[in-house]
């Protein structure tokens, strides 16, 4: 039984790991761009088909086809911010909608260029930490969790200590004033944009070889960030954080004792019983809702 | 008069449609005829100020209360299709103690779980739901005759005319209701809350008697659904159709009643017709997609705004054009 609940927490862990990679990145968005990115999950799994392009394909070694990958995602984002999100900054339903088209073009781009099956990646190791007989972490999904650890902490570097990331806080707090500070509004824009895409883009990257990739995969990742912002509180990225890992735990271990769509159920129950108590998030401010 | 005249055109012209369309064109203009009435709902919704992602889910609770009332207790098909708009505004009520606490994208997305936790529910719950393969065998409308019209509910243009007249009932109802005192509070509730409020309003009520009667018009539009296709599982209720939904409502417009109708009909002709015709299956999303990115960008004020800048043109020769209300 202990061996049980051990091996669910680590399982709980790299599901959070991935989890708080994609809501951060979705955070970071809303609160730069004031827009809700509907594609997100799209660009998580434009992440995966990268690796499966040059890792399953073309051979490339795989931590260099990630950081191609969070590359030509990050890309991606920095697309959206020119093409959609910067000509509908007054109209938050537009980019809503825009985003929505945006997430059709990808899937299909997805299922023209690789097909509507699922495609399986070759394991990148195939090497496991042995905690006891019954207690195992595979090294691929230690990748992830080092990866959410790392990027995560270096994302709080940026954003509280360099002057980027003051100018990035200053135009989420409020545009007007970080223009007339001399705050380039196009600049932060862009960064936001290409950091919370690139974000996504490496969360797909470096799962896909440890799930199933197929054009419709960011269907389900998309409502875990929602369900994990909205507990959150949009806006903030430290709520992001501690929702995933809490979602992921009560997830995880639903999944474990009863089944997945139990799990749902129960993630979403959740979620409306945060926002009932407290209806901005718990660690939300009413300001840009 | 002449008003009259086109009216009346019109009416043929509708009458007339299905007659020159193949089988499988017959069949997109009952589920277009349907989802009018589910898009139309949704702007009663919206006239508020809130966006639900949950409303096609209400339309999913009434094709599975009016399918099961006609399969477990025998009721009278058009019966439980009323019982079943019944339902989903009685269901839409009863979410409303949740939902109403948040605004703006908390509930967006607040709507939405509550939605998805319904729709689960069906999943999970062979009994008396079905699980995800859903029911079967549901009842279609019994055949009638009207003397010198057979109604034979399996074919198309019987089931357009049947659901068309509905449609039609129901539509006028929501504009009488747009345009009644009640409408106008609605919009009041909208663009001035804290007013509405200082005057006597009661806005939580009033957001959710519109809430519950979107809700039951979705219903209805649920069970017609369901009494037409015979089956339905979780998936035909889940968040692809919502944002159709919206896309539809927003590109069409919902500054007007017409506009979400307009968004529905348009944007429903171009992927089920026109990029059908073409062939081009697996692209059809790309161009869909581009579509939809391309209207919003250059039509901020959905598909009437085109309308109206048409009509005015007309009636004032070229007088300013007046921003609408969104």
């Amino acid at each position: 039984m202990l061996d049980l609940l051990a091996q669910t927490g680590l399982n709980a862990v790299y599901a959070a790991s991935y989890i708080s990679l994609v809501a951060v990145g979705l955070v970071l968005i809303f609160g730069v761009m004031g827009v809700i990115n509907f594609a997100h999950g799209e660009l998580f799994m434009a992440g995966a088909y990268a690796i499966v392009a040059l890792y399953a394909d073309l051979h490339v070694p795989f931590f260099i086809a990630v950081a191609i990958g969070l590359l030509f995602v990050g890309c991606l984002g920095l697309l959206m911010e020119k093409t959609l999100f910067r000509p509908l900054k007054d109209n938050p339903l537009g980019g809503l909608v825009a985003s929505i088209g945006f997430l059709m073009i990808l899937q299909a781009l997805a299922v023209m260029g690789f097909g509507v099956r699922m495609v399986h990646i070759p394991p990148v190791t195939q090497e496991v930490i042995v905690f006891s007989d019954k207690v195992r972490l595979p090294v691929a999904r230690f990748y992830v969790i080092i990866a959410a650890i790392v990027l995560l902490s270096a994302l709080w570097y940026f954003l509280k200590r360099t002057k980027f990331g003051w100018a990035l806080r200053a135009s989420a707090q409020d545009p007007e004033a970080a223009a007339l500070q001399g705050i380039s509004i196009t600049m932060t824009a862009r960064i936001a944009m290409f950091i919370g895409a690139g974000l996504a883009g490496i969360a797909g990257a470096l799962t896909a070889p440890l799930v199933s990739v197929n054009p419709h995969m960011g269907h389900s990742v998309i409502v875990t960030a929602f369900i994990v912002i909205i507990v959150g509180g949009v806006g903030s990225l430290e709520g992001a954080i501690v929702a995933s890992v809490a979602y992921a735990l009560v997830h995880t271990f639903v999944t474990t004792f009863y089944d997945g769509v139990l799990a749902d159920i129960v993630g979403l129950s959740l979620m409306l019983v945060v926002l009932i108590v407290k209806p901005t998030g718990l660690f939300g401010s009413a300001d840009r809702a | 008069m002449p008003k009259l005249l086109i009216w009346i055109a019109a009416l043929a012209a509708l009458i007339a449609l299905p007659h020159g369309l193949s089988f499988s064109q017959q069949e997109i203009l009952v589920f277009l005829t349907i989802n009018v009435l589910l898009v139309a709902s949704y702007r009663l919704l919206t006239l508020t100020g809130e966006w639900s992602l949950g409303h096609v889910v209400i339309m999913g609770v009434g094709a599975y209360s009016s399918a099961l009332l006609t399969k477990k207790l025998g009721v009278y098909v058009p019966v439980s299709m009323l019982l079943g708009g019944g339902i989903a505004a009685l269901i839409a009520v009863l979410l409303s103690f949740p939902l109403f606490r948040m605004k703006g994208f908390y509930f967006l997305i607040g709507s939405f779980a509550a939605g998805e936790i319904i729709r689960l529910l069906w999943k999970r719950f062979r009994d008396p739901f079905g699980g995800a393969k859903g029911i079967k065998g549901i009842d279609p409308m019994p055949d009638f005759s009207v003397g010198f019209y057979q109604f034979d509910f399996f074919e198309p243009t019987s089931y357009y005319y049947f659901a068309g007249v509905i449609v039609a009932v129901c539509l006028w109802i929501l504009w009488r209701i747009e345009k009644s005192p009640v409408g106008l509070t609605f919009h009041a509730v909208h663009w001035q809350d804290k007013l509405a409020q200082a005057s006597g309003v009661n806005v939580r009520a009033y957001r959710t008697l519109a809430f519950a009667i979107a809700s039951g018009f979705a219903g209805i539009s649920g069970a017609l659904l369901a009494h037409y296709i015979g089956t339905i599982n979780p998936n035909a209720f889940d968040i692809d159709l919502m944002v159709y939904v919206l896309t539809w409502a927003i590109v069409g417009g919902t500054a007007t009643f017409y506009g979400p109708i307009l968004g529905c009909v348009v944007l429903t002709v171009i992927n089920e017709v026109v990029l059908r015709e073409l062939g081009l299956e697996q692209m059809r999303p790309l161009i869909y997609g581009a579509i939809m990115i391309l209207s919003i960008l250059f039509l901020p004020n959905g598909l009437e705004s085109l309308v109206q800048k048409f009509t005015q043109r007309r009636a004032a020769g070229g007088a300013p054009e007046r921003r609408p209300a969104e």
